[in-house]
């Protein structure tokens, strides 16, 4: 199977043929954008100071290393809680137009709606591999709000084949989080029927 | 030696010790990772699992923590009576960390409570943890060590049940946490679980429980087969890695125990990520080491 590459700007009819649970990578640039600037956003209207439209955004908290004269280095970078801007996400994705939502762990309603009806996907990047997510950044080209402080700052990355991104919101309506955890729970109960005869140590 | 060079020698082993555990995980988690990742077919765990295996080689190349969260710093200790230097042990295990802090580096994750700060050193109130069993008549020390992440301590439950509810309930306890929270919490899993009497008790018993190696079972036979019906249970829900569906949800159940109040069952449940970094080293009196965790070790 080819490896399924975007690029920004990313356009609605790129994301058209990409189901939940496909694998793709980025190409270009992402921007880092977690609970603060939501909230700066949403809350207080105030404008994203990176144009985001057509682009990527990453619920995470990096460590970088500042190598003087507003330069800086990608030490690592890990997807964090992405069910944190969940509060905030449908209203920022229709006001930003951004298209790639990238985090750990699923998101709800809200954001689903958003991805359909926008046309944005909500991807997960495998927490705990912060280092190969590191290797993917080439450079870091701006920081903004950086009032915010290392983990909040927006720090826009050049990026090379970001990812593995798996698909968990699409733009036909689909998450695959909600999805799983209905056939979980069904799962957990046959387990549980097969296991309770052999435990009745109380007699 | 001096105590004074002793001291500074153990103080130094640890640190090491401890930074090496954050870039590099031991040898049974990378074996069962390996194991599972081998069982999957579909290509979206396929993928996950191959991120994960560069992942762990690019930190070992570039000599960097392999996961961006570096976790709160525990220690179980397994202390003889007469290592010499049992009452040295609380400050360097301090000083320990803060030196694997700044050479790892690690994340800064110790934010005193209340007044909410953050030390910015890995060490505060009562952190790291030490969690003591003084052995009579030895001279040794067992040390296990564990960074404590916040996605996979979050899942963290314990409760008492009434014993009507039987180990049926304490089954249902478990399941229930593993399509919960379990689900955010990088598996595949370490799940431990501890029974006995209060909630205390049953908690560090399912800690304790994560301390032990993958696919080591407990002496008592029926503790033993309550690990294997878990195990297979929660492998049939197929969490797969990240909660994003596969053929196995886990790395393993543990499970520790001790007598309980005939009227209560305390339980508890404790996991550890994919990401499971816990390191076991036994120094003798003279500090000779022998590390059974990690066989490439190499400070
Ligand atoms: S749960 Fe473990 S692997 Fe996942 S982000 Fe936390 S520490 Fe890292």
């Amino acid at each position: 199977m080819a490896k399924k590459i975007l690029t920004t700007p990313i356009s609605a009819e790129d994301l058209e043929d990409i189901h939940i649970g496909d694998v793709i990578y980025l190409n270009g640039y992402l921007t880092t954008c977690r609970d603060v600037a939501h909230r700066r956003v949403i809350e207080e209207g105030r404008e994203l100071p990176v144009d985001v439209r057509g682009g990527a955004i990453l619920h995470a908290g990096p460590i970088i290393r500042a190598l003087g004269d507003d330069r800086y280095e990608m030490v690592n970078v890990g997807p964090t809680t992405s069910m944190r801007m969940e509060k905030f996400e449908e209203a920022f994705i229709a006001k930003t137009g951004v298209r790639l939502v990238i985090g750990k762990g699923g998101m709800k309603d809200g954001t689903m709606r958003a991805c359909r009806d926008h046309k944005a996907l909500h991807c997960v990047f495998p927490a705990g591999c912060a280092v190969v997510a590191a290797v993917c950044v080439e450079k870091i080209v701006s920081a903004e709000w950086k009032d915010l402080g290392m983990p909040e700052t927006l720090w826009t990355c050049k990026v090379n084949e970001f990812g593995p991104l798996i698909v968990s919101i699409d733009t036909h309506g689909r998450n695959i989080f909600e999805e799983n955890k209905v056939i979980f729970n069904q799962r957990k109960e046959e387990a549980y029927e097969a296991i309770i005869p052999e435990v009745r140590f109380i007699k | 030696m001096t105590k004074e060079e002793a001291v500074s020698r153990l103080t130094d082993t640890i640190a090491k010790f401890v930074a090496y555990t954050g870039k590099c995980l031991p040898d049974d988690v990378r074996a069962k990772i390996r194991e599972l990742a081998a069982e999957e077919e579909a290509p979206l765990a396929k993928a996950i699992y191959e991120c994960m295996d560069r992942n762990q080689k690019l930190a070992v190349e570039r000599n960097c923590p392999s996961c961006q969260d570096t976790g709160a710093v525990q220690f179980f200790l397994k202390c003889g009576a007469g290592f010499p230097y049992i009452g040295e042990l609380p400050d360097l295990l301090r000083e320990a960390v803060v030196r694997a802090t700044k050479d790892a580096p690690l994340r800064h994750n110790c934010v005193e409570t209340f007044d909410e700060y953050n030390t910015g050193k890995n060490v505060g109130t009562g952190i790291p943890s030490l969690f003591w069993e003084i052995v009579p008549g030895r001279d040794d020390l067992d040390l296990s060590t564990y960074m404590a992440g916040g996605g996979c301590t979050l899942p963290g439950k314990a409760m008492v049940l009434m014993p009507g509810e039987g180990y049926e309930g304490v089954t249902r306890f478990v399941l229930d946490v593993m399509t919960s929270y379990g689900l955010n919490a990088c598996p595949p899993l370490l799940v431990g679980v501890g029974v006995g009497t209060s909630v205390d008790v049953a908690a560090l018993h399912s800690k304790k429980a994560l301390m032990r190696p993958i696919g080591s079972h407990n002496s008592n036979p029926r503790a033993a087969k309550l690990e294997q019906l878990l195990e297979d249970g929660i492998n049939k829900i197929g969490l797969g890695p990240q909660g994003l569906m596969g053929k196995r949800s886990v790395l393993g159940v543990n499970v520790e125990n001790s007598a309980r109040h005939p009227s209560v069952i305390g339980v508890a449940v404790n996991v550890g990520c994919w990401s499971h970094r816990r390191g076991h080293i036994v120094f003798d009196r003279d500090l000779n080491y022998t590390i059974d965790s990690h066989s490439e070790v190499d400070f």
